[in-house]
């Protein structure tokens, strides 16, 4: 018998395949499904999120297809505190965190790796659109899609090598369509299910409405100021705001405004001009090493600060052991306390970090 | 793989002669119970005959019996019936803490539609005392639903001496009997029930089938409307099928039910012991002497029920533990916090529960593979 892995099944084709390409290397497959929030909790459960009832149907018929064994594991405690809990308390602090990037570090890695190897696991794999490869340097990181479009490598940053070294992602050899062509070669009934979208557990995307009940505040109410502190107006609570936000700012000013800063205290939001959102140098911490053991301080790199956006060559300085300093060739738009800066080299993740803030 | 079936108290396997006794009625003999050509009168003999025979293993007439979809029915039948018809005389109602859902969840439909409900908590063994219960007794009490045994740890609940002080407050009694029927012996008269709800694929009957036992039918009330079957208390065409493989699981369990007991009590000993022997921290959960001897709440150190019962799949062994979401995530069980266990020792907690066709080997394979995975954890 193989290494047995174990292989997270979302109930979406790319998992489902992901299974389906390790059952065929030989691989001992067992998979599951990890329960995170309770649909009655709101968000998840509708169509397309990871974690609603007819999530699970789809995985548990997809497995007794590839006659895999298939479990449900419970990790309702580790996602409410590590992902929500935190999205809801960074949020309130003027923070726009990324709940996904949260939720991979803690929750489908720390905890659903060590559970697996709990159960004599070897391995654990997902359908994510990235290669894990091992560099010349002995290093292992995370190299582009095959399918650029996909390309799923800056939720991933966080991965340490001892995580790394015991993860599998074989869907990213393929383009997407491939993907969907095996699952329907081999009559998976998920091969055409839409992609999952943005936030799980929040319904419609209302994200103020959802810090309010968890939280019973969407943060300090406050003025609407000008980058001369003048001020425009009132709003309800600095929760319902994030830096580049244009829609649903409740005031109409006559032209277009954006967020460009939030102050949690005062209950100051700052409104600008998209021009005053570009900034070519951002700090980060909470720095997480992939590919190389640290930055070349005379190395062009390429860095992101979105999931959707495109690389911008940059430097990067350390400025102590958990703080750097990452410099764009050309300003970049909206760079928000929160959010992840990923630094590549070619096409793979030499590291990054939580972005503090830009200037 | 061969199985090792660890899980009678979630559902058993139904006896080969249970199965053979279904067979005609979904092959040949399909007519309508309620028709008036002959081959519909047989059927409907039949489950008369049955309906006595379920009768008098539970020491009442069978104008007492009626036939249901199963325990939870029964359970919303008696527990919403009895609210409805005393209604003019009160609003409150006395439980337990440790009462399955299908009750625990009647009662919150009850409570929101303005009902007070009374929950009484367990000792640490799980059971409910009878001076709490005399003592939560108001003028306005008018149903008191208390379970047998926990379908969890297993322990049985002073029923006979609830009962005693129910009858003499004028307060009907229900008594949720799914896990003990056919398990132990019932005499419904003795323990002066009003209502007892039993399944019949606890028992190695099919599943989809029940009954709900009720002392003064003529003053009760249905909750499902539809045609005069079961003496125009409960609509629906028989399950004529199920009720036959019930029967016939009845008539098994009623001649076995000591040696079965026996049979439970031997394995647990050796299984209790062999766990002790083996696995270094185990506590074992609910009383010593008032329990079903089948169930065992085995409460492990260091390690989730969830990881340890993978283990025992991948070995071919079935348990289960508390109770499962929607999803079929396994949750920790409200049963034994009410017994006063934290939410984390609760998640490390497994339930095995034997039956017929366990044998001791059974059980030494079992222990020896969570006796294998406590030495293989304590090496790396």
């Amino acid at each position: 018998m193989g290494s047995k892995v174990v292989v997270g099944m979302s109930g979406g084709v790319d998992s489902s395949v992901c299974a389906m390409l390790l059952k065929q290397q030989g691989y001992d497959v067992i998979g599951a499904t990890m329960q995170i929030w309770d649909p009655e909790e709101g968000g998840a459960g509708r169509e397309g999120s990871c974690c609603g009832v007819s999530a699970v149907e789809d995985a548990r018929l997809v497995a007794q297809k590839l006659d895999i064994p298939y479990y449900v594991m419970n990790f309702r405690d580790v996602f409410r505190e590590k992902v929500v809990n935190r999205f809801a308390d960074e949020y309130l602090e003027g923070i726009t965190p990324n709940p996904c990037i949260a939720c991979n570090r803690f929750v489908k890695w720390e905890a659903l790796l060590n559970r697996c190897l709990e159960i004599g696991a070897d391995y654990i794999a997902t359908g994510h659109y990235a290669r894990i490869i091992k560099l010349p340097n002995g290093r292992y990181t995370i190299r582009h899609s095959l399918s650029d479009s996909k390309d799923q490598t800056y939720v991933l940053y966080s991965l340490t090598q001892d995580q790394l070294a015991r993860t599998l992602m074989p869907v990213g050899q393929y383009e997407k369509d491939e993907i969907r062509k095996m699952a329907e070669e081999f009559g998976l009934s998920v091969a055409h299910k839409k992609d999952s979208q943005d936030i799980c557990f929040i319904e419609d995307g209302d994200y103020a409405s959802f810090i309010k009940s968890m939280k019973g505040t969407a943060g300090t109410p406050g003025n609407f100021v000008d980058r001369d502190g003048f001020v425009l107006g009132t709003h309800e609570g600095t929760a319902r705001f994030t830096v580049g936000q244009r829609k649903g700012l409740g005031i109409a000013l006559g032209h277009r405004s954006y967020v460009c800063d939030i102050n949690t205290t005062s209950g100051d939001v700052t409104l600008g001009t998209d021009g005053d959102l570009y900034k070519t140098v951002l700090y980060a911490n909470d720095i997480n090493m992939m590919g190389v053991e640290s930055f070349d301080e005379d190395r062009v790199y390429t860095g992101k600060i979105r999931y959707s956006q495109t690389s911008v060559n940059c430097k990067v300085k350390k400025i102590d052991e958990d703080t750097i300093k990452v410099e764009f060739e050309k300003p970049v738009r909206a760079a928000t306390p929160g959010q992840a800066v990923v630094i590549y080299e070619d096409d793979w993740i030499a590291g990054g970090g939580t972005i503090i803030k830009r200037q | 793989m061969d199985h090792i079936y660890l899980d009678h108290a979630a559902t058993t396997r139904p006896d080969t002669a249970s199965v053979e006794a279904m067979l005609p009625y979904l092959n040949g003999e399909y007519q309508n119970p309620s028709a008036i050509y002959q081959p519909a009168v047989k059927i409907r003999a039949k489950i008369s005959s049955i309906r006595a025979d379920i009768a008098g293993f539970l020491n009442t007439s069978p104008s007492s019996i009626f036939f249901t979809s199963g325990g939870t029915e029964s359970d919303n039948w008696a527990v919403r019936g009895a609210a409805h018809i005393m209604r003019s005389k009160g609003r409150h109602i006395i439980s337990t803490s440790i009462e399955h859902p299908a009750v625990l969840n009647t009662l919150k439909s009850l409570e929101s539609e303005g009902y007070e409900v009374t929950y009484l908590p367990v000792d640490k063994n799980g059971i409910v005392s009878v001076s709490d219960i005399e003592a939560a007794i108001k003028d306005d009490t008018i149903l008191i639903s208390v379970m047998h045994a926990n379908n969890e740890i297993g322990t049985i609940e002073p029923v006979e001496q609830i009962g005693r002080i129910a009858n003499g407050r004028g307060i009907l009694f229900h008594v949720d009997a799914v896990q003990t029927f056919g398990h132990i012996p019932i005499d419904v008269e003795k323990l002066n029930v009003d209502f007892l709800s039993a399944s019949s694929h606890k028992i190695y009957g099919p599943k989809g089938c029940g009954i709900l036992y009720i002392k003064n039918p003529s003053s009760f009330v249905k909750i499902l409307y539809g045609g005069s079957q079961e003496n125009g208390m409960r609509p629906g065409t028989e399950n004529v099928p199920a009720i036959m493989g019930f029967g016939e699981a009845v008539n098994i369990a009623r001649t076995r039910i000591n040696d079965d007991l026996a049979h439970d009590m031997k394995l647990r000993k050796l299984f209790m012991d062999k766990l002790t022997e083996e696995v270094p921290g185990v506590k074992f959960n609910g009383s010593k002497e008032s329990v079903l001897p089948g169930i065992l709440s085995v409460t492990f150190e260091g390690v989730t029920a969830e990881t340890l019962l993978i283990i025992l799949d991948s070995n071919g062994i079935c348990a289960s533990a508390g109770s499962a979401c929607a999803a079929g995530a396994i949750e920790p069980s409200h049963v034994l916090m009410s017994c006063g266990m934290d939410k984390e020792s609760a998640s490390r907690t497994v339930r095995f529960s034997t039956g017929r066709e366990n044998t001791e080997e059974d059980i030494i394979f079992t222990v020896k593979v969570i006796g294998d995975y406590f030495r293989g954890r304590s090496k790396s």
